[in-house]
């Protein structure tokens, strides 16, 4: 492991200790009016008249780094048969979730948005099939595969066959612009 | 054992499993639990007998005069001394406490033997697959047509041996019925089993024993013995796939059911909705009980774990979906075409 | 070289040794000076001598007693009315398990272990312990433990998943988030800080004993010091594996308890639980040394059968390794297996039997003192054997099946925890009360306490007997009106109230008896033990000269004179060590100075084990500084001096 790798690993720790109580947050019935699962985000980073990006959506901070919200992701990520398509993040009817191509953004709400919606070339639209915090949950869970998200709150593996490596030994993939997956 | 002898412990029993609730392990309305009322006496009865013994000795120890003319101190010559009566009832005490302790261990040792070969006879099969926190029900049967898939709910024909094999899809969960037998884990990755043969028709209840969690409390089943006729009878029942919905209210239901977040969980029988990851519904609203023991099935706590099930089982796998009423009162409507 | 072993053969005559030229308050001046601790809090935390290390962790333990018997009067107010939603499940499930946890690993084990660290050396005629800076290291360890876990509590981030954690509930998929790690953590910090203790007790008893103290004429109270310190090298192993695995499961990945690749989530069961069954003896052991000598001091003779006793202690010490399946019964291992277990469980109460004849016989032929400390001898007796006789009961395979993860093992198991050690325990701290701090407690606040503490048991656990027969499981947050469990719990509540007052007189006894209670000479209780040869308290050196022990109650059998031996230096710390079976004289050996590197290495080894929470990486960058720290501490101090033997 690089020296730089292993220094963010401790500063991670130092903070992690310290934004425990964030990560161990367990919030189990979402809001109770219904939620509106982004829908109008745009994966494009490039916008034309140097216009900024949407600022992301404040309701990912409630579930990014969030270890209950994580883990019920990994719960559903299984139980919807994502790894059908995904496999466990390897990607093989569906693209690969653990690298750093995202084709329709790679934020949390722009991933939840692709939950929600459904994607060209196969990716269903759950809309309607799953609440919206289950998506937010899955959204970050999926975020995990690439290393995205602090590892104090991740989960090492699940009690399952071996199919990934320790989540929390995964390095942290950077999020390419949707441009750049073109072929 | 004799027949006297059987009469005898029946007496009391009968007695005893009338005081008792209906997740009693008093009750003895199964044949393992007859068992272990009988051994508990036993040992009731042999270790009060040792702990009055025990009382009586130190009773007397503390209350016996002793000579009223020695010094209030320690008599530094004979502090050592011991009576040769102490030496032997060392002797007896021991004796007496080996075969006592002897006795409780051969009489365990019948009792377990008993429990062990209770089914010889080949009867009804189940799998019971424990989940966080509820308990997925399946009657094995030879032909995959005829068997019977339900939730926290089990119906057993009187006086027919069971054997209920147990698996957990998560954590370690335990089966326990009291009234009818001991307790047995579900251990992810092995399999267990236990028999049951329940002598006494009645509605009994049981709890999920062993600490899976948050709602550990809220796994409970309902498990009604009923005579072979009246199990068949409902046997049949629970065959027949699902009603078709008949009133508009009831097709919106249905309609929400089948197309939202029901379906992705929730499997009813004869309908498009095969969700396998939840407790199957085909016919929940033929069960005494909703979210595994949480609530009794009626209308009104029907519309609340539906529109809320977070308030009643916090924790639980199931979301609270936000809906308009309309949609509620519906699906509300199509469950409880679901006998 | 022959030269140096001439010089060893004669004593250096410019070394000052205590003897007939030096003694007396001179003797007493010097040896306060030499053993002396230093001052400020540099020197507190520097301080290596036994009794304060000992005090310390008695304080500290019984710190978390109040604090996990606080979540205990929560937990049944929540339980006093069914359907109850004072505490709501997540919370609940967290108080059970830091009440549990508390109770087992922060209080029950080092409460023993202070005791045994304080009275050890003085029941032995020695002046401290064989590796006191270990012992030092041993209680900061278990402070920085006990403070990770409370501190995650304050943190709302207690561990939520039972004291016992059996994964795949504790394992990485279920175990959410950091509150297993941290449970597991503070297992390796007590774990290794039980171990430290107990190696230093082993060596301490084998090799420091009085001249003539043979293992025959030594205090049952050591003896059980032995044997518990003993259980705890060869049971505490498995814990510290168990915990590691899953810390490492958690951490990195691997499939230690995961079915799916190999492992077996059994495995947990069987490392915890060999730790676990010997883990209660080893806090009930020591208990059963409280009263053997409470028993002898009050009856006023020494305990009958002495041997009989001696060897109920160890054979309870060995058969307890051999029964952790019976925690295991509804697992669905072999039958034929579980037999052995049953048999072996129901066998492991015939030593205890023979040592409760051994009490009772010696109250009858003696002429017993109704004094507090009795008054908790009798309420053990009476309360300790109904709970192992509903032990015996639940080792039978039948009765357990019925009975495991029920309120009757949380009766059963109170009854012998409370019963057979807490009550011991506060009759021991009441009796030594007057050598730790100079004044008596108070009489009849300890008769009104002890009262109200045991009839407060009763009515707080009995009915738990019947809730759980009644179908009442462990671990439920609330229970349903109609079952039949509503007075059982309503009465548990009322009396665990009663003995939260109770325990709340013993402690304003203990407070007001240590600021101003009546002032105790060195024997008030007239016991027969060597600790009561030492002033009270006593002073830093313990004795001013190593005594000489020549029967099993010494102080009775010299009353007029104490035979001692003269020679040891006076400048310097030195100890006298003695063969192992006879206690014969042997060498003098040097005892560690007091020295702030335990303190410092604690701090760097606590920092590392609580990195490694977060990330493996901090046991390699945490190893640096606890390297660096233990280095100085072991630094050696020059050429060791050749100390002449003893002929």
């Amino acid at each position: 492991m690089s020296l730089h790798c292993r220094n963010s690993l401790l500063a991670f720790a130092l903070v992690a200790l310290l934004a425990g109580c964030n990560r161990e947050e367990r919030n189990s019935r979402g809001k109770p009016l219904a939620e509106t699962a982004p829908g109008m985000v745009t994966p494009d980073t490039i916008l034309p008249g140097n216009a900024r990006p949407s600022a992301p959506d404040p309701r990912a901070a409630q579930y990014e780094n969030n270890a209950p919200s994580i883990s019920q992701g990994q719960t559903l990520f299984a139980q919807m048969n994502c790894s059908g398509c995904h496999s466990h993040g390897g990607g093989g009817m569906g693209p690969a979730l653990m690298d750093a191509k995202w084709r329709y953004g790679g934020r949390m709400d722009q991933i939840v948005a692709s939950i929600a919606e459904g994607r060209p070339n196969g990716m269903p639209a759950w809309r309607g099939k799953l609440t919206e915090q289950q998506m937010w949950q899955i959204a970050a869970y999926v975020r995990t595969l690439s290393g995205q998200e602090r590892k104090d709150a991740v989960s090492a593996r699940a009690d399952e066959m071996s199919n990934t490596p320790p989540q929390t030994q995964i390095e942290r993939e950077p999020i390419e612009s949707a441009e750049s997956g073109q072929q | 054992m004799t027949r006297l002898a059987h009469r005898l412990i029946a007496l009391p029993l009968g007695f005893l499993s009338a005081c008792a609730g209906n997740q009693n392990a008093m009750g003895g309305q199964g044949l393992e639990s007859a068992n272990f009322i009988v051994l508990f006496l036993v040992f009731l009865a042999v270790c009060a007998v040792m702990y009055l013994l025990v009382l009586a000795g130190l009773g007397i120890a503390l209350r016996r005069r002793r000579d009223a003319g020695q010094a209030n101190s320690v008599d530094e010559d004979r502090h050592e001394e011991t009576s040769a009566r102490t030496k032997v009832a060392l002797i007896v005490w021991t004796g007496l406490v080996t075969v006592g302790l002897t006795i409780l261990t051969v009489a365990s040792f019948f009792s377990d033997r008993s429990n062990a070969s209770s089914t010889r006879r080949s009867g009804l099969a189940l799998t019971i697959t424990g989940n966080q926190w509820w308990w997925n029900v399946q009657y094995d049967t030879s032909d995959p047509s005829a068997s019977v898939r339900t939730a926290n709910e089990i119906h057993l024909p009187v006086n027919v041996p069971v054997h209920v094999t147990l698996k957990s899809n998560d954590v370690i969960h335990s089966f326990w019925v009291p009234n009818l037998a001991g307790k047995q884990d579900l251990i992810p990755g092995r399999q267990t089993d236990i028999e049951l043969l329940p002598r006494r028709t009645g509605v009994f209840h049981g709890q999920c024993a062993e600490f899976c969690g948050v709602q550990h409390t809220r796994m409970a089943l309902d498990v009604i013995v009923e005579p072979l006729d009246d199990f068949r009878r409902w046997y049949a029942q629970q065959l027949a796939t699902a009603p078709a919905p008949t009133t508009r209210l009831q097709m919106a239901g249905y309609r929400y059911f089948v197309t939202r977040e029901c379906s992705s969980c929730h499997n009813v029988a004869g309908s498009p909705a095969g969700g396998q990851i939840g407790p199957d519904l085909t016919h929940v609203a033929s069960r005494r009980s909703i979210g595994a023991g949480t609530l009794p099935l009626n209308r009104g706590n029907l519309y609340g774990w539906i529109a809320d099930p977070q308030s009643h089982k916090p924790g639980s796998r199931m979301p609270t979906i936000p809906m308009e009423p309309r949609d509620l009162h519906s699906l509300v409507a199509y469950i409880e075409t679901l006998k | 070289m022959s030269s140096a072993l001439e010089k060893a053969k004669a004593p250096p005559a410019d070394v000052p040794r205590d003897g007939p030229g030096l003694s007396g308050p001179v003797l007493e001046a010097r040896l306060a000076r030499t053993w002396g601790r230093p001052r400020g809090l540099i020197g507190w935390l520097s301080s290596v001598d036994h009794k304060d290390i000992g005090r310390r962790y008695i304080v500290t333990a019984l710190t978390f007693l109040a604090l996990a018997g606080a979540l205990a009067l929560i937990m049944r107010l929540q339980l006093a009315k069914p359907e109850n939603d004072l505490v709501g499940a997540a919370r609940y499930n967290e108080i059970f398990t830091m009440h549990g946890t508390t109770m087992m690993f922060l209080f029950a084990v080092p409460v023993m272990q202070g005791v045994q660290i304080y009275l050890t050396p003085l029941m032995i005629g020695t002046r401290a312990m064989a590796f006191p800076r270990l012992t030092a290291v041993s209680f900061y360890l278990y402070l920085a433990g006990g403070c990770l876990l409370w501190v995650a509590f304050i943190l709302n981030i207690a561990p939520d998943i039972g004291w016992f954690a059996y994964p795949p509930l504790s394992g990485p998929q279920y175990g959410v988030g950091k509150r297993p790690d941290i449970w597991a953590q503070m297992v390796t910090f007590t774990e290794v800080a039980s171990l430290a203790a107990a190696v230093t007790l082993i060596a301490t008893i084998l090799k420091q004993r009085a001249p003539g103290m043979s293992l025959a004429r030594m205090p049952l109270y050591v003896w059980t010091t032995l044997v518990t310190s003993l259980m705890v090298v060869f049971s505490m192993p498995a814990v510290a594996l168990a915990s590691s695995l899953l810390l490492s499961d958690r951490l990195v990945g691997t499939h230690f308890y995961n079915p799916a690749e190999g492992g077996d989530a059994l495995l947990w069961q069987h490392l915890f639980w060999f730790f676990g069954h010997p883990e209660v003896y080893i806090i009930f052991l020591p208990a059963t040394g409280f009263v053997s000598e409470i028993v002898a001091t009050f009856s006023r003779r020494s305990i009958v059968f002495y041997p009989v006793v001696v060897l109920s202690v160890v054979a309870t010490g060995i058969l307890a390794f051999g029964l952790w399946v019976h925690h295991m019964f509804a697992t669905g291992l072999p039958r034929v297996g579980y037999s052995f277990y049953t048999a072996a469980s129901i066998s492991v109460s015939i030593p205890t039997a023979l040592q409760i004849f051994c009490w009772i016989a010696t109250l009858w032929e003696g002429r017993p003192r109704l004094q507090v400390p009795l008054l908790y001898v009798i309420g053990f007796i009476i309360t300790f054997v109904i709970g192992g006789l509903t032990g015996v009961m639940i080792a039978a395979v039948p009765l357990d099946l019925q009975l495991h993860d029920t309120y009757f093992i949380v009766a059963h198991f109170h009854y012998v925890l409370i019963g057979g050690a807490v009550f011991p325990l506060l009759g021991a701290i009441t009796y030594w009360f007057p050598k730790f701090t100079g004044r008596m407690m108070s009489e009849k606040i300890g008769k009104l306490g002890f009262w109200m503490l045991f009839l407060g048991f009763q009515l707080a656990f009995f009915p738990m007997h019947v809730a759980g027969i009644y179908g009442m499981p462990r671990r439920v947050y609330t229970y349903p009106a109609g079952m039949g469990l509503e007075w059982p719990n309503l009465l548990s509540s009322l009396g665990s109230l009663v003995v939260a007052l109770a325990v709340l007189l013993f402690v304003l006894n203990m407070v007001r008896s240590a600021l101003g209670g009546r002032r105790a000479a060195a024997n008030p209780w007239d016991g027969s033990s060597l600790e009561w040869a030492t002033q009270s308290p006593p002073a830093d050196y313990n004795f001013a000269h190593i005594p000489v022990v020549e029967s099993r109650a010494p102080l009775w059998g010299s009353r007029d004179h104490l035979p001692v031996v003269h020679g040891l230096r006076v400048d310097d710390r030195e100890l006298l060590l003695t063969t192992v079976m006879d206690a014969v004289p042997d060498v003098r050996e040097p005892s560690a100075q007091p020295s702030p590197w335990p303190f410092i290495s604690s701090v760097a080894i606590s920092v590392m084990f609580i990195g490694s929470i977060l990330s493996p990486w901090a046991l390699v960058v945490g190893a640096i500084p606890a390297t660096i720290a233990m280095a100085a501490w072991f630094w050696p101090k020059g050429p060791p001096e050749l100390e002449p033997t003893i002929s």
